[in-house]
């Protein structure tokens, strides 16, 4: 190996083992002074502090390791609902922006303009302390839909009471299994016959009847806990029973949402802008409908544009979810790297446990991606 | 008169059709106005759930009688065209016009003809709209931060100095052009630290010194991104150079520098540089906080910049590389004269993007107790005199980064005009 090779590599190396050891000394002098030892024994303790809302049992006696679950799990929460949701209102706003509705596509880009450009702080803060405080008190909501309440302390709707829930996982499964194959059978069938089957039609069949007939067969029971008024003191009411949505969740829900979306949106328009116009009048020229050519023709080749930018915004929307911190809704930051390290003290152990957990929601979010991007890939023979 | 067939409205009847539709689209205007501002509904005699459609239905069918081919009215041609293609279209175009009238009035009323804008006091907020007041009252808050009121004009000159220093790169004579760069990157950011050391926080020449606690609001945001913004760049074309770079100890550190920054969230960055960092240094030795958070913030934003820079890096044919070795050039020559300028240049639209993203960034920092303009909102908001306006102040504060973002979005758009080149 030449000299020129080695002398700027091994300069590196030592610059960053310099650096790390200075810092580890340091750690280490610091820690000894303050005498905190260093170990992730603190996981094992009581936490004994409450957590808002949680997926799982918890309360105080639990330990820490079970608190950082909690967090982790509220975070997986806003992240997952936020992907979806952003997903569709992305992609719809997509293709808006490119309608030849002169209104339709003005409407679009006022939205995306709007939204994009305000940091997502704020956004969060406004759905959370003003736009949601102007909600009414519990005692004075109106009804929703019949059963659901919107009040300031939160969304409260009836909740399912399941007998015999594992029989309707079964079916829903079983229905799932069938509607994989039928999709196969439906491919197959158009390859060689060149028939289309309905199989969007049919998949809803299977998924909406097949639980349907083992409920009507009385397999398993299904029954509603609808949420009531009660009065905890003579000013203060709260609603019992049901299932209550906290407003942290909602606000951060709709921020996420509505800034990711955007992005998405834009993503979406460019992947189908990338597509050549030759591609849709060759398709429109085959007879195919506006909505046919978008589905068939043009989608499909826009994905491969789409899909790893929108990895990136999905990767995004995760770490934001973080920003939950700032209105107290009890996500990993809040939870662990908030309310557990003031308690314990233990600032790098818990810094490095969080950062290595975003970490790895991030690796398999991006592993999940590409896996997918591959798979739609053109696969050139 | 020609027989009249309604499902297809054609040219022969065209006064006739545009009359009828006209009609019935301002019937379906009026029904929807009359239903919200008044609370009047001109077809109540209808079941409740018909009733409700009355206005779509009505401006369809408007629409639907005006859809004529070829009238010759170059107006309606250009209606029919954008806005009313079939009748879903229409359907669409309806509801969109129908949510404006339901949002722009009440918006209106709420920003500009209920809002109060005169007084000093809360009790001169007495209408229903918006209390300007308020923004009014805390405005230098919302500016300064708890910078003293009579030492602000210190913030104000430096900004106008670094401001005027920016502008002189953009009007150097065309003499002293191949040292903007130079310019730019060191010359700059020691003149504006000079002036933030020496001007805004003082202690020297005769100056209060004010401790950076006190600095906030929007010239805090503008000091942490101008910093971030400047020292990011090249440290993140640093590290694209030394992602793709052949030497395996130089490439696997930028990797992973690049992919962890990438992985985890500002907000635990900024806990790090807070809480965690301290730990790092020698005992005794005390790093400010505001310093603290720039550096995390910049080391953040570099990693995102370096993946743009790459991209550009990967754009750029075999033959660039090929053809400026043949020359003779080393690396360095290599890179600062043929790659990276060409590659810049194709990635103006994504730094735009980081340096967007870094702006919007910013207002996290108050998660560490610097109350720039997000923060201040938060304590002018439950400053007990002041409670119950924290949506003006959301607002407006909306509007500040919207303004700020927006212009830089579109600068960025010029920029990529302005330097495209066709290869």
């Amino acid at each position: 190996m030449k000299p020129s090779k080695i002398l700027p590599q091994a300069l590196t190396l030592l610059f960053i083992v310099l650096i790390f050891g200075f810092f580890t000394m340091n750690a280490q002098v610091n820690m000894e002074n303050r005498g905190i030892e260093f170990g992730f024994g603190f996981l094992k303790q009581e936490a004994s502090f409450d957590i808002q809302f949680s997926l799982i049992e918890y309360d105080g006696s639990h330990s820490y390791a079970r608190a950082y679950l909690v967090g982790l799990l509220n975070t997986l929460l806003v992240a997952f609902i936020g992907i979806i949701l952003s997903t569709l209102l992305g992609i719809v706003v997509g293709i808006a922006r490119l309608s030849p509705n002169y209104l339709i596509k003005k409407a679009a880009g006022f939205y995306v303009e709007l939204f994009r450009n305000i940091p997502l702080l704020l956004q969060i803060f406004f759905w959370y302390f003003a736009a949601l405080r102007a909600l009414p008190m519990p005692e004075d909501a109106n009804l929703l839909l019949g059963s659901s309440f919107m009040t300031i302390k939160g969304f409260y709707t009836p909740a399912p009471v399941w007998q015999n829930f594992d029989i309707f996982f079964t079916t829903l499964i079983l229905a799932l299994i069938l509607i994989f194959f039928v999709n196969r059978y439906a491919k197959k069938k158009q390859e060689e016959e060149g028939k289309q089957l309905p199989k969007f039609l049919i998949s809803v069949c299977i998924f909406v009847g097949l639980p349907l007939i083992t409920f009507l067969s009385g397999g398993f029971d299904l029954s509603f806990s609808f949420p009531e008024l009660k009065q905890l003191a003579k000013t203060s009411y709260t609603y019992e029973g049901g299932m209550g949505i906290p407003p942290e969740l909602i606000a951060l829900t709709i921020a996420l949402t509505l800034y990711t979306a955007t992005f998405i949106a834009e993503n979406v328009r460019a992947g189908i802008q990338g597509i050549g116009k030759g591609q849709k009048e060759a398709a429109a020229s085959v007879g195919l409908t506006p909505a046919q050519v978008l589905k068939l023709v043009i989608m499909p080749q826009a994905l491969r544009i789409i899909i790893p930018p929108t990895t990136n915004q999905y990767l995004n929307l995760t770490k934001n979810s973080s920003l939950a911190a700032a209105i107290a809704y009890p996500d990993l930051v809040l939870v662990f790297a908030g309310t557990a390290m003031m308690q314990t003290g233990r600032a790098i152990e818990i810094v490095a446990i969080t950062m290595a957990t975003y970490l790895s929601i991030s690796l398999t979010i991006s592993i999940f991606m590409n896996w997918y991007n591959k798979s739609i890939a053109i696969k050139e023979k | 008169m020609k027989k009249i067939n309604f499902l297809k409205p054609d040219n022969n009847n065209l006064s006739f059709f545009l009359i009828l539709g006209t009609l019935f689209f301002i019937l379906g205007i009026t029904d929807f106005s009359l239903n919200n501002f008044l609370d009047k509904n001109i077809t109540f005699f209808l079941p409740r759930y018909i009733n409700f459609f009355t206005p779509l239905i009505f401006g369809v069918i408007g629409l639907h009688f005006i859809r004529i081919e070829f009238s010759g009215i170059k107006q309606l041609e250009i209606l029919n065209k954008n806005i009313n293609t079939n009748n879903f279209n229409a359907a669409f175009s309806l509801f969109i016009i129908f949510l404006l009238i339901f949002c722009i009035p009440p918006l209106l009323n709420w920003f500009i003809f209920d809002a109060n804008i005169s007084g000093n006091t809360k009790e001169a907020c007495t209408g229903s709209g918006a209390c300007w007041v308020y923004i009014k009252v805390w405005f230098n808050r919302f500016m300064y931060g708890m910078y003293p009121n009579a030492e602000q004009w210190r913030v104000n000159l430096s900004f106008t100095i670094v401001l005027a220093f920016v502008g002189i790169g953009f009007f150097m004579p065309a003499k002293y052009r191949k040292y903007l760069t130079f310019y730019y990157t060191i010359f700059l950011p020691i003149i504006s630290f000079l002036l933030i050391y020496y001007l805004i926080s003082g202690g020297s020449f005769g100056l209060v010194w004010v401790e950076t606690g006190a600095w906030g609001g929007l010239s805090l945001t503008f000091i942490v991104s101008f910093f971030c913004l400047i020292f990011c760049f090249p440290i993140g074309m640093m590290l694209a150079l030394g992602r793709r770079s052949d030497l395996p100890a130089i490439k696997y550190s930028s990797l992973s520098f690049i992919e962890f920054w990438r992985g985890v969230p500002l907000i635990t960055v900024l806990f790090m540089s807070a809480v965690m960092f301290p730990m790092f240094l020698p005992d005794g030795t005390y790093m400010d906080k505001l310093i603290r958070v720039i550096i995390a913030i910049t080391l953040f934003e570099a990693a995102y910049v370096a993946e743009v820079i790459r991209g550009g890096l990967q754009a750029l044919p075999r033959g660039q590389y090929d053809a400026a070795k043949s020359l003779g050039m080393g690396y360095w020559k290599l890179h600062l004269l043929v790659i990276l300028p060409q590659a810049l240049k194709l990635v103006i639209p994504g730094i735009a993007n980081t340096f967007l993203a870094l702006v919007k960034d910013t207002p996290l920092i108050l998660v560490v107790g610097l109350l720039e303009l997000a923060g201040m909102l938060g304590i002018a908001k439950t400053n007990p005199e002041w409670l119950g306006f924290s949506m003006e102040g959301y607002v407006f504060a909306a509007m500040i980064f919207w303004i700020i973002c927006y212009s830089m979005s579109r600068y960025s758009q010029n920029l990529e005009i302005k330097y495209k080149t066709d290869r």
